[in-house]
């Protein structure tokens, strides 16, 4: 029976070649027209040569140098590379943790981290949600493997690699790998795997199994998964065995071959991520971890699915009663705001009025002096014009007499002259 | 950027060799999603279009090499012509070389029966753009399945009846109205009653028609990824509509035994291109376009319904007037 494909069909035997046997090969080829894309995370201290597994891995010289130790805090770099095989176009991100483990208080590590799987996450389902989008064409930025790199200790995990882990799980799939294994001896290596696997077990972190439901893989990969975590070894420097050139490491006691399954897990580790398992990588963090982050931020904005007996609930109605809400509290802070700036124009106002009262009673005060003053001067210039006509009474009342006087006198005055000439 | 060697030449199953330091197997994805296609298997949902007697069933039949036809699945029923526009589907399991595909046959009994035929579109414009809706529906559940199961009609094939001169006028209503939401393709059904002079004209004149009416049928141009893509579809829009005989029966010719429509006059041999242009249409929906047939309806259809359906105010709830600004004001936010 088909798979997933529902119920009611009927199986139908062919009298005759159809062609639909060609639909894988259609498939195919239209993704490899448009490319593909692998975004890895890198997670662990400073020097456990991250950057150069990525370049062994893929087998090219990425830009990069060594990160120094002492960051502040754990950030997140990410690069991108167009790499080509035969006519396959992969578009890969490498992203790396910057500063993990060098700080001395390490409890906020792994806070950077989770927020940027989840920023990728969130930039996914924003494109999703979007009315007009245009999601066959969007660069997926969503991390499909995390390889955390285990110090090579040899004894047991370290706490921030299991704090680290625990919250990760849920949200990427973890490929843990022991990095510079070639420190440690092959009898201390396997028990120190062992030790990693039940102190992973224990604490309940869920790491990535390879998928063993698929026959042609089924085998290989439950094989591999008995061997995590990998022991790797890295290096991009080539050493001449024999007659060829290897990739390898060179110490004076031994040269360590990266690409000797009896020296390290790399090949594995390449089998396991690229060869065999790239696809449900990819697969697994769109239908289980993105579906999970979805479903948990949707449900936070307080979206749900009714029961099916209801109509459902269409998620463009639940938006626009929850845009109905924002634009309500847009409204009221904006209203909040207009109160707020009519509250100051009002007091304002009333400091001018208080200022203008002021002034006004300045105003009549001055003009009550002003008045007084001119009452004093005009009572003055009444006693003045009194005085004034008092003296002009007097005056014409002098004249008068002085007439009187002279005409009596003018009598004497010509008696007088009367007497002269007599 | 940066670029890997070129790999050796590798025999599928070799365990790759040490020496070859340049291989990383990148390419290997492609094996990868071949194999994921194997195990999921393919849908596919194609509606046929036309008066009663045009040979639909039998095409559909001929096509997939098997009963797929609502007619062979219910043989008994008496078969009258409805009074209405009816739609029928009828879903079939079908494997070739491991690959595994549900097809679902779409049929529409009374379409163009009628002696009033206003408006026969609807029922079928509606039950597209009601796959459309329930897919939609189940893509914005928060807790959503795995697959979405994909009941949107891919492809609608109309029969055109061999009359030799135009298109008629309900042919074109039917085509203007439904090249918008679904993929058209358009067949001259029973097309061994025209010569092949008389198919050619036909064609042509089908060809100006729908041009004239601004019809688009499958292989869209507006939708041709690349210069190779348009020279292949530019192919196929020359030859549109096919001219198409169907046939469940066999016979012997020339010592095979090949599908046909025997007469007294001969033997139209129906995957012949000489005979009929049966084998370009399987080849065209089955064996090289049917992914991009799928992806046109996925990316282009469907999704011009759901920017229509997510813009314009829900029916059922009546709403105030600011709704229309705030949804503007969503589409620019999101």
């Amino acid at each position: 029976m088909v798979e997933g494909m529902g119920e009611g069909a009927r199986g139908v035997p062919l009298s005759g070649h159809v062609g639909f046997d060609s639909m894988p090969d259609q498939l195919v080829n239209k993704s490899v027209n448009h490319g593909f894309c692998f975004n890895i995370l890198c997670v662990g201290e400073t020097g456990l040569g991250k950057s150069t597994l990525m370049d062994t891995l893929f087998n090219t010289k990425f830009e990069g140098e060594p990160t120094q130790h002492n960051q502040p805090g754990v950030t997140l770099k990410s690069n991108t590379y167009e790499l080509q095989e035969s006519n396959v176009r992969l578009k890969l991100t490498v992203v790396n943790t910057v500063g993990f483990g060098d700080q001395i208080n390490k409890e906020d590590s792994y806070k950077s981290i989770v927020e940027f799987i989840d920023a990728q996450f969130e930039a996914y389902l924003q494109e999703e949600l979007k009315i007009k989008r245009t999601l066959h064409s969007y660069h997926d930025t969503r991390i499909h493997a995390c390889l955390y790199f285990i110090a090579p200790t040899g004894h047991s995990l370290k706490s921030l690699d299991l704090v680290t882990m625990k919250k990760l799980d849920s949200k990427v799939n973890i490929i843990p790998i022991i990095a510079k294994s070639d420190a440690i001896s092959k009898s201390e290596l396997a028990k120190f795997k062992i030790k990693i696997t039940s102190e992973l077990v224990s604490n309940g972190v869920q790491i990535y199994q390879f998928p063993t439901d698929d026959e042609s893989v089924a085998e290989i990969n439950s094989t591999m998964n008995s061997h995590l975590p990998f022991a790797v070894v890295g290096s991009t420097e080539e050493v001449k065995i024999g007659n060829k050139m290897v990739k390898a490491r060179q110490y004076p006691w031994g040269t360590v071959q990266v690409e000797n399954e009896t020296h390290c897990d790399f090949v594995k580790l390449r089998e396991m991520l690229i060869r065999v398992n790239m696809e449900d990588l990819r697969e697994q963090t769109h239908t289980r971890h993105y579906e999970l982050y979805r479903r948990c931020k949707l449900e936070e904005m307080g979206f749900k699915d009714t029961d099916p007996d209801s109509k459902p609930f269409s998620l463009q109605e639940t938006y626009e009663a929850k845009r109905n809400e924002f634009m309500g509290e847009l409204q009221k802070k904006e209203e909040e705001m207009r109160q707020m700036f009519v509250q100051r124009v009002k007091e304002k106002e009333a400091e001018l009025k208080e200022a203008e009262k002021e002034l006004h009673e300045k105003f009549d005060r001055l003009k009550k002096l002003h008045q007084d003053e001119k009452k004093k001067l005009e009572e003055k210039k009444k006693s003045l014009d009194d005085e004034v006509n008092t003296f002009k009474q007097k005056k014409t009342a002098a004249e008068l007499l002085q007439n009187q006087a002279q005409q009596a006198g003018g009598s004497t005055t010509l008696k007088r002259d009367k007497e002269r000439k007599n | 950027t940066s670029t890997v060697g070129r790999p050796q030449p590798q025999a599928k199953g070799e365990k790759t060799p040490i020496s070859d330091t340049s291989y990383v197997g990148i390419d290997a994805i492609l094996e990868q999603m071949r194999r994921k296609a194997m195990k999921q298997g393919f849908e596919f949902n194609v509606m046929v279009v036309g008066q009663s007697g045009l040979g639909k069933s039998t095409l559909m039949n001929t096509l997939f090499k098997s009963k797929v036809s609502r007619k062979s699945v219910q043989p008994n029923v008496e078969e009258r012509i409805p009074k209405t526009v009816e739609i029928k589907s009828v879903s079939h399991d079908v494997e070739e070389k491991g690959v595994r595909m549900k097809l679902t046959v779409i049929d529409t009994p009374g379409f163009g029966d009628q002696i009033n035929n206003e408006n026969c579109w609807q029922p079928i414009m509606k039950f597209i753009n009601d796959q459309y809706e329930a897919y939609l529906q189940e893509e914005i559940n928060i807790n959503r399945k795995k697959r979405i199961p994909d009941t949107r009609v891919h492809c609608c094939i109309y029969f055109i009846p061999p009359t030799g001169h135009c298109l008629r006028p309900l042919d074109v209503e039917f085509m203007r109205h439904l090249s918008k939401v679904v993929n058209i393709v358009p067949v001259i059904a029973k097309a061994d009653t025209l010569t092949l002079e008389e198919r050619d004209s036909f064609k042509k004149t089908i060809r100006e028609e729908l041009r004239a009416n601004g019809i688009d049928v499958y292989p869209q141009k507006e939708f041709d990824e690349d210069a190779e893509d348009r020279m292949i579809n530019d192919k196929i829009r020359e030859m549109i509509p096919f001219a198409v005989v169907g046939s469940d029966q066999e016979y012997q010719v020339n010592g095979k035994r090949i599908l046909g429509r025997k007469t007294k006059w001969g033997t139209i041999e129906v995957e012949n291109i000489a005979h009929c242009e049966f084998a370009y249409l399987r080849d065209l929906l089955i064996r090289t376009h049917m992914q991009n047939i799928k992806d046109i309806t996925c990316s282009i259809h469907y999704e011009t319904y759901r920017v229509r359906r997510l813009n314009e105010s829900n029916p059922a709830t009546p709403q105030p007037n600011g709704v229309a600004a705030q949804h503007e004001a969503l589409s620019h936010e999101m």
